[in-house]
């Protein structure tokens, strides 16, 4: 029996595996010592379980252990990389180069860094989502200190080319960081072969805990330095004070050893089951898939049915299947996702999104069962809405003037 | 967000959706919203012409659940209303009827906007003055 609701919300966050589950219990309760206490038992314990937590996250992205700093998650780590490296390199220059289609927790975080007197380039995209390369190296200036550019996006899962832009970065003297919330788990990333120098990914979106998450800072070629943004004991090699979260960063490094040694299969799992839904709904008429589909990652997809809106879409199911739309109805803006309307969407069609993400706990029954609800819920408000009929009648909607408000 | 009850019903079934011909001069159409703000509503009434009472409305929108709603709702009510009443139906009694959340009383004011719209095309279609109505401001 298929089990309601079904979860394709993976983007947002994913359960947690009852593996890593088990391994932080006891830090709960009888290891329950603060990894700063030096001279008691209880202390070495959790300090011996920070340290194994560490080589399981350093593992999973080729880095050294000590190059890993615990956060409270990827907007915490966002935060940090960027203030941090503008504060500690101010004396080079105070110009960063980013992305439309960023979080906002690294669009804010730039936002903030102009305030204060820098400078922020913020790239457009190709109508796949992917930047151009050629785009990057025109803004570098002698000024920049930073690149600041997602490893792949969280809305339409498209991976950014990032060994060329460590390439460009590495070959103009500029760090580059990278938020790869979405990726690290889910693609092979190292930091070495990938030439990153700061990136910032989280427990929660890889199947460990929430509120934790780490900040990967290189220590050798070049040694990268942040300053830190909170004051206090001088923990994380003075970068990221505050007392560690034991069980959440032993769950987060049991998150990534399986994610490491499981990805693989996990890759396949998902990428087939997305590709059976995407196959299936884009038999639908008028459906398109957004964003670049060759370098993608393979549990999301980003799907568009025009002249049908997102929300009344969701709403013919939301009860049974979890999922988000590009469509802010819900939002005091009522604008739609800024990330599809930067791949040069219309606002229609930005309207008109689904974002899927699968998980390795996704089931073929629970994508038949999706396919089956979307396909005909789109046809029911398809045959409600006027502008499908227009469409039908051959009327070209560009030609009417709209009220807009 | 959660969906009023209301709300939820009218969604999935709606009343009369549907299309009534815009050439019958007994007919008024209001086409209203715009695709880019994610809501496109076309409201429209039959009148008797012995009468005047709106004998039949119809209603087709692109929008979220509540625009559906506020629409199927509106439909229900012109029925059977002569038109000078059916001129009458403000938007806040539907924000009232369908418990509409205040980011959806913009769904409420694009239904009263449609009926409006379509009662003025009526009377222009049978060669009376457009009726002008203040502007609610509220999208």
């Amino acid at each position: 029996m298929l089990k309601l609701p079904v979860y394709l919300d993976n983007n947002a966050t994913t359960p947690m595996d009852p593996r890593v589950l088990e391994t932080m219990i006891p830090y709960f309760t009888e290891n329950f010592g603060n990894a700063a206490s030096r001279n008691h038992p209880f202390g070495w314990a959790a300090e011996e379980a920070v340290d194994y937590a560490r080589e399981q996250v350093a593992q999973l992205i080729g880095a050294d252990p000590k190059e890993i700093i615990f956060t409270s998650g990827a907007t915490e780590g966002d935060n940090l990389a960027i203030k941090g490296v503008y504060e500690m390199y101010a004396s080079k220059g105070n110009h960063i180069i980013t992305v439309t289609t960023e979080h906002k927790a690294v669009l804010d975080t730039c936002k903030h860094i102009e305030k204060l007197g820098g400078e922020v380039t913020y790239l457009s995209v190709k109508e796949d989502g992917l930047i151009d390369i050629k785009d990057l190296e025109a803004a570098i200036k002698p000024t920049t200190i930073l690149i600041s550019i997602m490893y792949a996006n969280n809305e339409v899962g498209v991976i950014q080319p990032i060994k060329e832009i460590a390439a460009l970065a590495k070959k103009n003297g500029i760090l580059f960081f990278s938020d790869a919330t979405q990726a690290v788990g889910k693609i092979p990333v190292n930091v070495i072969a990938d030439g990153i120098d700061l990136m910032t990914f989280t427990g929660h979106k890889m199947y460990g805990p929430k509120g934790i998450g780490a900040l990967y800072v290189r220590r050798k070629n070049p040694r990268v330095k942040v300053t830190a943004q909170m004051d206090g004991g001088g923990h994380e090699r003075g970068m990221r004070s505050g007392t560690l979260n034991v069980p959440g960063i032993v769950g987060f490094g049991k998150a990534c050893e399986l994610c490491r040694l499981e990805m693989e299969q996990d890759a396949k799992h998902t990428s087939v089951l997305r590709d059976k839904l995407e196959n299936a709904l884009c038999q639908i008429e008028e459906s398109y898939v957004n964003g670049n589909k060759e370098h993608r990652l393979p549990h999301v997809a980003n799907i568009s049915f025009k002249h049908v809106e997102g929300e009344g879409l969701l709403m013919g199911f939301n009860k049974n299947i979890a999922l988000s739309s590009g469509s802010a109805c819900t939002s005091a803006s009522l604008e739609p996702s800024y990330v599809l309307k930067a791949l040069g969407l219309g606002d229609d069609l930005a309207h008109s999104s689904l974002r899927f993400g699968l998980s390795r706990f996704t089931t073929e029954e629970q994508i038949d069962y999706t396919i089956e609800q979307i396909t005909n819920t789109v046809l029911k408000l398809r045959d409600m809405s006027p502008l499908w009929e227009m469409y039908k009648e051959g009327i070209d909607l560009n030609s009417i003037e709209w009220a807009h408000h | 967000m959660a969906y009023s009850d209301k709300v939820i019903d009218h969604y999935s079934n709606p009343k009369n959706v549907g299309t009534l011909d815009k050439a019958n001069k007994n007919v008024g159409t209001g086409l209203v919203g715009a695709p880019e703000c994610g809501d496109v509503m076309r409201l429209q009434i039959e009148v008797d012409d012995a009468t005047g009472i709106i004998k039949d409305a119809k209603f087709k929108t692109f929008g979220c659940g509540s625009a559906i709603a506020s629409s199927s709702l509106a439909t229900e009510w012109l029925k059977g209303k002569t038109v000078d009443q059916a001129v009458a139906i403000d938007n806040m009694d539907i924000v009232e009827e369908l418990n509409l959340p205040p980011v959806k009383i913009h769904c409420s004011v694009l239904a009263e906007d449609a009926i409006k719209a379509a009662i003025n095309d009526y009377r222009v279609k049978n060669g009376l003055e457009q009726l002008v109505f203040e502007e609610k401001g509220v999208h």
